[in-house]
């Protein structure tokens, strides 16, 4: 009897025991692919620079020139213009966006900031072409007739607003630029304000704090880390940002002190110039630009998702 | 009401009102842009637009048939390549790992999601068209999947995740194997988000045109097929907007409608597919 039923149950176990080894083994390759990507790419990278880094060393982070006639090449005035724009552009965006974020996690109703969540949402889904279509028509003529003189006439005498005014600048990058980081501050700001337990409030709210005071000397030091990675996540968004910042930066891969003077970042040169690249040591230096992006990025984003998931438990653990 | 309190709440009111013009402020930005686009592009917007090919500056008339095709061929090709492995991998993150190796995987998702676009194409560009020694629709395609594959890695993984235990213990419990249960009970069960994440993927991807610069290039011509330089339409606006000819601008705009379009018809509508009928309860 005992026999007869143990049969069938053991060649059932083995047949569910074998899909499921199989199905294992199959998801594990597809995880596994995520990791090869990773390491395929710094390889890529690594091996396609090595025209540049032989022949320039260290040295290609110091150097400010760049010509392709003498083969001599430099990063400076790209790290310069990539470094510039992205800080000009958080000044801006960070404090809107917190605001923002403060007002949609704190005092809207719920629906109101659901709805409004959704538009910021599409604010960063809009294509980065499209922020580059709409500056180079409209925010560019704004800047070269209007602002920019604005800013000349009343602070010319600092050397952030010298020079002649072209409306194609490190400025104008920063200000597109800042509209476009703003919808990754609100996101990862609000959850992080929403990840605060209700008793912090209500704790400061019953001592006696106002809303404001409540939110801004509990709520928010509470999730500051949440709020900074947020800023992070932004920063390294905007480090990497192509198309609109190259389409209004001006392209002169020089360095200037006046934010009115056309500069250079490392995404807009190696969009500007991959395909016309020729030999190793052109095309490899502008892989090794590549390269110090990519460090870059993933330096600040791991940093990032690690303060994320330190806060709202989400990040890298969960979405 | 002492001088004090009297400057703790209007510094309260200030602040408050502030946050909330912040907020106006940022999606006014949005309606900006949307109105400037329509406003423009409407006006540029012709028959032509999607029927006919590029015409060479200084010409009038002309349009992007070509670019809108090929756009579709590069993003069709590029989800072909990135659902499958993002979808897979995100039920073995969600499924079969909860250990070291899949909070490596995460991680690296993560940090794969916000690497620049334009690094993408510089790998992209190594792997596929030094070997292949030309630009091509498939070296586009791979970069954008490149891009793809985290995206919706994580997705599928979270919505995963919110499927209750309870649904899954059932399954085994009736005698299921494993990934019987995964494929008849837990991805039925959340396949709403998982195919929201996937249509939201999907549409970042069609925006994107620094990865698609030095792989699938640009093309004035229909494409000779996918080992052929292609046209598609974020190039086609990047080439167009910073020429010098203003017919090239009136095309840029009329592109930019269509493109904005179809990212906002692709976000709204993850939005609806989620908002109707979700079939797990989210956490």
């Amino acid at each position: 009897m005992s026999t007869v039923a143990a049969a069938p149950a053991s060649t059932i176990g083995k047949r569910t025991q074998t899909g499921d080894v199989i199905a294992r083994w199959v998801a594990f390759a597809f995880a596994a692919s995520i990791l090869l990507l990773a390491v395929l790419l710094v390889y890529q990278l690594w091996a396609g620079s090595a025209g540049a880094r032989h022949k320039f060393g260290w040295g290609f982070l110091t150097s400010s020139k760049w010509n392709p006639v003498t083969q001599e090449f430099g990063a400076l005035p790209f790290l310069y213009g990539t470094v510039v724009t992205s800080f000009l552009a958080l000044l801006i965006s960070t404090p809107l966006g917190l605001g923002a974020a403060i007002f949609l996690a704190e005092l809207a109703p719920a629906r109101l900031s659901s709805a409004l969540t959704f538009l910021i949402e599409l604010l960063a889904a809009i294509p980065s072409v499209i922020y580059g279509v709409l500056a180079i028509f409209t925010l560019v003529p704004l800047m070269r007739t209007t602002i920019e003189p604005f800013l000349k006439g009343y602070f010319g005498y600092l050397p952030l607003f010298k020079g002649v005014v072209f409306g194609l600048d490190y400025l104008t990058a920063s200000l597109v630029l800042s509209v476009m980081t703003i919808p990754f501050v609100i996101s990862v700001s609000r959850e992080s304000l929403l990840a605060v337990p209700r008793e912090q409030r209500e704790a400061a709210l019953a001592l006696g704090a106002t809303r404001w005071e409540s939110t801004w000397q509990v709520v928010v030091p509470y999730a500051k880390l949440g709020i900074l990675g947020s800023v992070f996540l932004s920063l390294a968004r905007a480090l990497g940002e192509t198309m609109a910042v190259t389409m209004v930066i001006g392209n002169d891969p020089s360095i200037h002190a006046s934010l009115l003077a056309p500069g250079y970042t490392i995404a807009a040169i190696i969009a500007n110039e991959f395909t016309e690249a020729t030999g190793a040591v052109y095309t490899g230096s502008l892989v090794e630009l590549g390269l110090v992006l990519f460090c870059l990025t993933i330096v600040i984003n791991a940093m990032a998702r690690l303060m994320i998931v330190a806060t709202t438990g989400k990040g890298s653990k969960r979405a | 009401m002492n001088k004090r309190l009297i400057w703790r709440k209007s510094v309260n009111a200030v602040m408050l009102t502030l946050t909330g013009v912040f907020t106006a402020l940022t999606v006014s930005v949005l309606f900006l842009i949307l109105g400037c686009l329509v406003y423009n592009g409407a006006a540029a917007l012709d028959w032509n637009f999607f029927t006919k090919l590029p015409l060479s500056p200084g010409e009038l008339g002309g349009g992007m048939a070509n670019a809108i095709v090929g756009s579709f061929e590069i993003v069709g090709i590029a989800a072909l390549i990135g659902l499958p492995i993002g979808f897979v991998a995100g039920i073995y993150l969600s499924e079969f790992d909860d250990r070291y190796f899949a909070s490596l995987v995460r991680f690296v998702a993560d940090l794969l999601n916000g690497i620049p676009s334009i690094v993408v194409g510089l790998l992209a560009w190594s792997l596929l068209v030094v070997s292949m020694k030309g630009f091509s629709a498939i070296a586009g395609s791979v970069a954008l999947s490149v891009m793809l594959i985290p995206i919706v890695t994580r997705q599928t993984e979270q919505f995963l995740r919110e499927v209750p235990q309870s649904l899954r213990e059932g399954a085994l419990a009736l005698g299921a194997s494993k990934w019987k249960t995964i494929v008849t009970v837990v991805v039925p069960a959340g396949s709403k988000g998982i195919m929201t994440g996937m249509i939201l993927g999907i549409a970042r991807i069609s925006g994107e045109s620094a990865p698609l610069l030095f792989t699938s290039l640009n093309n004035q011509f229909w494409g000779g097929g996918i080992t052929q330089p292609t046209a598609s339409l974020p190039v086609m606006i990047y080439t167009h907007a910073i020429s010098a000819f203003d017919d090239w601008h009136r095309q840029a705009w009329a592109a930019g409608l269509v493109l904005i379009a179809l990212v906002l018809v692709a976000n709204i509508s993850a939005r609806y597919v989620l908002a109707r009928g979700i079939s797990v309860p989210r956490g």
